[in-house]
């Protein structure tokens, strides 16, 4: 009994970390929701460029857009901005939800909104604005 | 003595049961997030692709 017992617990200890690495292997992100926010994201890319570059918006840290500076944007156009960055940061909450969802885990959503926040200020280009723990930086 | 062993037995399957549930894969979540921004940035021309061989590029890019 006492063999049974051992072994028992030494296959559950040996089996535990495997579960917990299968588990890491992926993220599902080809969920046709994800693919929508995507591709709506995408064609939304070449209107926001402009205000990147020209700093009148930047990537906040909870890992959306921000109008950080209104004056670099002409008066008549300010509205049409406030419009863009609204949609930009509807999809792109949306999309970190649907990627915590269609895991199965939607108590993950903070990371995630975490690591694209985070990835978001990697990639940006030289000269666009990020948002780190003090404030505004220019990369 | 047997019950001890069933203690032992349950003290290490609880806090795991647990572990797992919280459990974020970070690693994941980075390579995923990389993904849709190059997909939403069009980086993959820019940039040199990763070794990955699942590419989802429909631009046909002739072979390295």
């Amino acid at each position: 009994m006492k063999h049974i017992i051992f072994g028992f617990t030494f296959v559950m200890a040996l089996l535990l970390p495997l579960s917990a690495a299968q588990a890491a292997a992926d993220l599902e992100i080809n969920t046709p929701a994800i693919s929508t926010l995507k591709s709506s994201m995408q064609a939304r890319h070449p209107q926001l460029a402009p205000f990147y570059s020209s700093g009148a918006v930047g990537f906040s840290r909870d890992g959306l857009v921000a109008v950080r500076d209104a004056a670099a944007v002409p008066l008549a156009q300010r509205q049409a901005l406030n419009s863009l960055v609204a949609a930009e940061n509807k999809d792109r909450n949306a999309l970190y939800a649907e990627i915590a969802n269609g895991n199965q885990h939607p108590e993950w959503e903070p990371e995630i909104r975490a690591t694209f926040a985070k990835r978001w200020a990697d990639k940006a280009q030289g000269g666009w604005w990020v948002q780190d723990g003090s404030g505004w930086v220019k990369k | 003595m047997k019950p001890l062993y069933w203690a032992l037995a349950a003290a290490m399957l609880l806090p795991a049961c647990v572990t797992i549930n919280i459990y974020f894969p970070a690693a994941a979540a980075e390579k995923a997030a990389d993904r849709i921004i190059d997909d939403v940035w069009q980086l993959q021309d820019k940039k040199a692709a990763p070794a990955a061989p699942a590419a989802e590029t429909p631009a046909a890019q002739p072979a390295p």
